[in-house]
C-alpha cells in the first residue's frame, strides 16, 4: 500500500448559468514510480482531471491524498508551496519564461525554493539539461531554440525539484514525430532507470505504449479497465 | 540577484519603450515637483524673512487687550441700577514704571528689547509741511532689536547719539520736502513744542509707507517733543528665533499687562494667504506627479496583460498570489526610483537656472534674485511622492495580475 496519490470520488463543476461538468466520480491510485497515461476523446475531461490531480485546480466533489496527507481545506498558497516541493509539470504548449534563458527557467523553481546555494542550483540545473541533451542550449532563449528542445527544457524545469510526481499535458501534442519520439524515449527513460512517478495526457497510443497503465477518459467518466484495454486497442488500430 | 527583482526586469526590458516613456514622466514630475517646492518654499522663507526683518518680533504697546472696566464696575459688580453719566477714568498714556519693565523683559533668556517713544507731529522744511510718525529711541538698543541699521543711505542711528538734535528721515519724506543730510527742519508735536532739529541721517527700507512717514530721534527729544518726560509707549523685542515669538509675547504680557504682539499676529491676515498659497502650490505639484504615474500604470497593465501566460506558469510552478504582485509592485518601485534619480538631477539643475535669473524691478537698483529652498526637503517630498505614487500606480495592474488562475490560462491555451 504506497499509493503516492489518491483520489476519492473527485468531481469538478464549473459553476454558471448552466454549469458544466468537467469530471465526474473518479476515484483512482497512483503507486509510487508507476506510469500512468490517461487517454481519452478530445473534451472528455483529460486536462481537467489533470489540473486536479496536480492540485492546480480544486474539485467541487471528493477529495486528493497526496502521500496519504489530505489536500482539502488547504489554501491556495499551501496548496502552490506543495506543487513547488512535490509536483512538476510539463504542458502541451511550452510554458517557459521567454525573457529567460533554458538554464534560468530550469532554475526558477529552485531559485523560487531557496534550498540550494547559487552554484550548486546551477550545477544541478545544468546536469538535467545535459541528461536531455540540452548541454549546449543552456544560455539560448526559448525564442532561439525548437519546440522540441523547448519541450524538453520544460521536462528539465519540472524535474528541477526532484518532484515527487511528474504531471504531462499531452506533452508530444505540438511536436514533429521525431521530437516526439525523443520526448518519448526520455519518458521512458525516466520511468525506468530513474523510477520516477509520472502521471502524463496523451493522444498517441504510441506513447501510451510506455506507460504500465492507461486510463480512458469518456465523457468526464473513468472507464473500467476492461474497457479501457478495448478502448486503447481501438485507438491503437 | 533576488529572483523577483530578476523577473521585473526582464518585464520592463522586454516594453523597453514604454518604460522609458514613464521614467521620463517620472523624471519631469520630480524635477518639476522639486523645483516649484524648492522655489514655493525659499518664497515663503524669503517673505518670512523680510516680514520679521522688517518689524519687531514682538511690540508692547501702551495698551491692554482687554479694556479695563470702569472702577464703578468693578465696585459693584453684580449691581442691578445702571449709573450713567459718570466721567470715566482717564488711562495715563504710556508705559507704567517702563524701566523696571524693561528690565525685566532684558534679564529673559534669547530676548533683547529696546524701549521707544512714538508720537505724531508736524515736520516743516521751506514753508511744506507734513505729517510724521516720531520715534524716539536709545540707539544703542535700538540697533539690536532691528534691521534699521542696514537700511542707512546715509549717516547712521550712531549719529543721533553725536547729535542729540539730530533726526533721521525715511528716503521718501527726505524726497517730499527735497531736503538733504545737515539741513535744518522745523518739528512741531501736538501739544505745542516746537523745535528745530538737524537732518543726520537718511534710510530707505523698500517699503513705501514706512519711508514716506517714519522719522527716528534720541528718545529723550521726542520726550521733550511729546511733553512726556520720563516715558515711552513702546518695546521693541527682538528674539533669537523669531518663531518663538508668540510664546515669549505671551509670558511678556503675563509679567508686564500691557498688549504684547508677536510678528505672527500682527500679520496674521498675511500668513493665511501664505497658508493658502502652499495648499495651491502642492495640489499643483502633485497633480503633476500624479498625471506622470499614469505612464506607469500604463507599462504596468501592458505587461500584466501581455504576461499572463508567465503568470501561469510562476503560480503553476508554486508562486503565490503575494509574490507575483511584489513582482509588479517591484517594477513601479524601480521606475519611480530610476525616474526619482534622474528627476533629482534635473530638478537640482533647474534650480541652478533659476537661481540665476536676476529681477529688476525699476525702483530698485539692487539686482535680485529668485529666493530658493536649497534643503533637504524638496528633494526627499520629490522622492518620497514620486515612490508612493509610483507604487500605487502600479499596485492596480498588480492586484489584477496577482489574481489570475493558471487552469484559466492554461485552459485557454489549450
Ligand atoms: N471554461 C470552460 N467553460 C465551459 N466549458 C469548458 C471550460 N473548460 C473546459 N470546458 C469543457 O470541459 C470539457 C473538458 O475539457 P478538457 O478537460 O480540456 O478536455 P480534454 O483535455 O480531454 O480535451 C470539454 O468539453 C470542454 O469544452
Ligand atoms: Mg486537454
Amino acid at each position: 500500500m504506497s499509493a503516492v496519490l489518491r483520489a476519492e470520488g473527485l468531481t469538478r463543476v464549473l459553476p454558471g448559468d448552466v454549469p458544466v461538468t468537467l469530471v465526474e466520480d473518479i476515484t483512482l491510485e497512483i503507486e509510487e514510480g508507476e506510469f500512468v497515461a490517461i487517454m481519452g476523446p478530445s473534451g472528455s475531461g483529460k486536462s481537467s482531471l489533470l489540473y486536479l490531480l496536480g492540485l492546480l485546480d480544486m474539485p467541487t466533489g471528493g477529495k486528493i491524498l497526496l502521500n496519504g496527507k489530505d489536500t482539502q481545506g488547504l489554501s491556495e498558497d499551501e496548496l502552490a508551496d506543495v506543487r513547488l516541493r512535490q509536483l512538476g509539470f510539463v504542458f502541451q504548449f511550452h510554458f517557459l519564461l521567454g525573457e529567460f534563458s533554458a538554464l534560468d527557467n530550469v532554475l526558477l523553481p529552485v531559485r523560487k525554493l531557496g534550498l540550494l546555494p547559487e552554484k550548486e542550483a546551477v550545477d544541478r540545473g545544468l546536469e538535467l539539461l545535459g541528461a536531455l541533451g540540452l548541454a549546449d542550449q543552456a544560455k539560448k532563449l526559448p525564442g532561439q531554440m525548437s519546440g522540441g528542445q523547448r519541450q524538453r527544457v520544460a521536462v528539465a524545469r519540472a524535474l528541477a525539484n526532484d518532484p515527487l510526481i511528474l504531471f504531462a499535458d499531452e506533452p508530444t501534442g505540438a511536436l514533429d514525430t521525431k521530437s516526439s519520439e525523443n520526448l518519448r524515449t526520455i519518458f521512458g527513460d525516466l520511468s525506468r532507470n530513474q523510477k520516477r512517478t509520472i502521471v502524463t495526457v496523451t493522444h498517441d497510443p504510441s506513447f501510451a505504449k510506455a506507460a504500465d497503465r492507461v486510463l480512458f477518459l469518456v465523457d468526464g467518466k473513468l472507464q473500467p479497465p476492461e474497457r479501457a484495454a478495448d478502448l486503447f486497442a481501438v485507438s491503437v488500430r | 540577484m533576488n529572483l523577483a527583482v530578476s523577473i521585473a526586469l526582464s518585464h520592463l526590458s522586454s516594453h523597453r519603450r514604454q518604460t522609458l516613456v514613464s521614467l521620463l514622466g517620472i523624471t519631469l514630475g520630480v524635477a518639476f515637483f522639486m523645483a516649484v517646492t524648492s522655489l514655493m518654499q525659499g518664497s515663503d522663507a524669503d517673505f518670512i524673512r523680510r516680514l520679521v526683518d522688517g518689524s519687531p518680533h514682538v511690540t508692547v504697546y501702551d495698551e491692554y487687550r482687554e479694556p479695563r472696566p470702569q472702577p464703578v464696575f468693578e465696585a459693584y459688580a453684580n449691581a442691578t441700577v445702571e449709573l450713567r453719566s459718570l466721567k470715566p477714568r482717564t488711562e495715563v498714556r504710556g508705559i507704567r514704571q517702563y524701566k523696571e519693565k524693561l528690565e525685566f523683559i532684558a534679564s529673559l533668556p534669547h530676548v533683547r528689547v529696546a524701549p521707544a517713544l512714538q508720537g505724531q507731529a508736524i515736520v516743516t522744511f521751506a514753508g511744506k509741511d507734513l505729517g510724521a510718525t516720531i520715534n524716539g529711541v536709545v540707539p544703542d538698543l535700538m540697533r539690536r532689536v532691528s534691521t534699521i541699521d542696514e537700511h542707512f543711505i546715509e549717516g547712521s542711528l550712531e549719529s543721533l547719539a553725536a547729535n542729540p538734535d539730530g533726526i533721521v528721515l525715511g528716503s521718501g519724506l527726505a524726497e517730499k520736502f527735497r531736503v538733504g543730510m545737515g539741513k535744518n527742519v522745523t518739528v512741531a508735536s501736538p501739544v505745542g513744542v516746537v523745535r528745530t532739529m538737524k537732518v543726520v541721517g537718511l534710510f530707505r527700507t523698500g517699503n513705501a509707507p514706512i519711508d514716506e512717514s517714519q522719522a527716528y530721534v534720541l528718545l529723550k527729544r521726542s520726550q521733550n517733543l511729546l511733553n512726556r518726560p520720563n516715558a515711552a509707549n513702546r518695546f521693541i523685542l527682538q528674539l533669537d528665533d523669531p518663531y518663538e515669538a508668540p510664546e515669549a509675547a505671551k509670558v511678556v504680557e503675563a509679567a508686564v499687562g500691557y498688549k504684547a504682539q508677536s510678528w505672527q499676529e500682527a500679520s496674521q491676515d498675511l500668513i493665511s494667504l501664505l497658508k493658502v498659497r502652499r495648499i495651491i502650490m502642492n495640489s499643483v505639484v502633485s497633480a503633476i506627479l500624479i498625471v506622470a504615474s499614469f505612464g506607469i500604470y500604463n507599462v504596468i497593465s501592458t505587461v500584466v496583460l501581455e504576461k499572463t501566460r508567465d503568470i501561469a506558469i510562476m503560480k503553476s510552478v508554486g508562486f503565490h498570489a503575494r509574490a507575483i504582485l511584489l513582482i509588479f509592485l517591484i517594477e513601479g518601485a524601480i521606475v519611480g526610483a530610476i525616474g526619482s534619480v534622474f528627476g533629482v538631477a534635473l530638478g537640482l539643475s533647474m534650480m541652478e537656472a533659476l537661481a540665476s535669473v536676476q529681477i529688476k524691478t525699476p525702483f530698485n537698483t539692487e539686482p535680485t534674485y529668485i529666493p530658493l529652498d536649497w534643503g533637504w526637503s524638496p528633494i526627499v517630498m520629490g522622492i518620497g511622492f514620486a515612490m508612493a505614487s509610483a507604487l500605487a500606480a502600479a499596485y492596480l495592474p498588480a492586484r489584477k495580475g496577482a489574481s489570475v488562475h493558471p487552469v484559466d490560462i492554461l485552459r485557454g491555451a489549450a
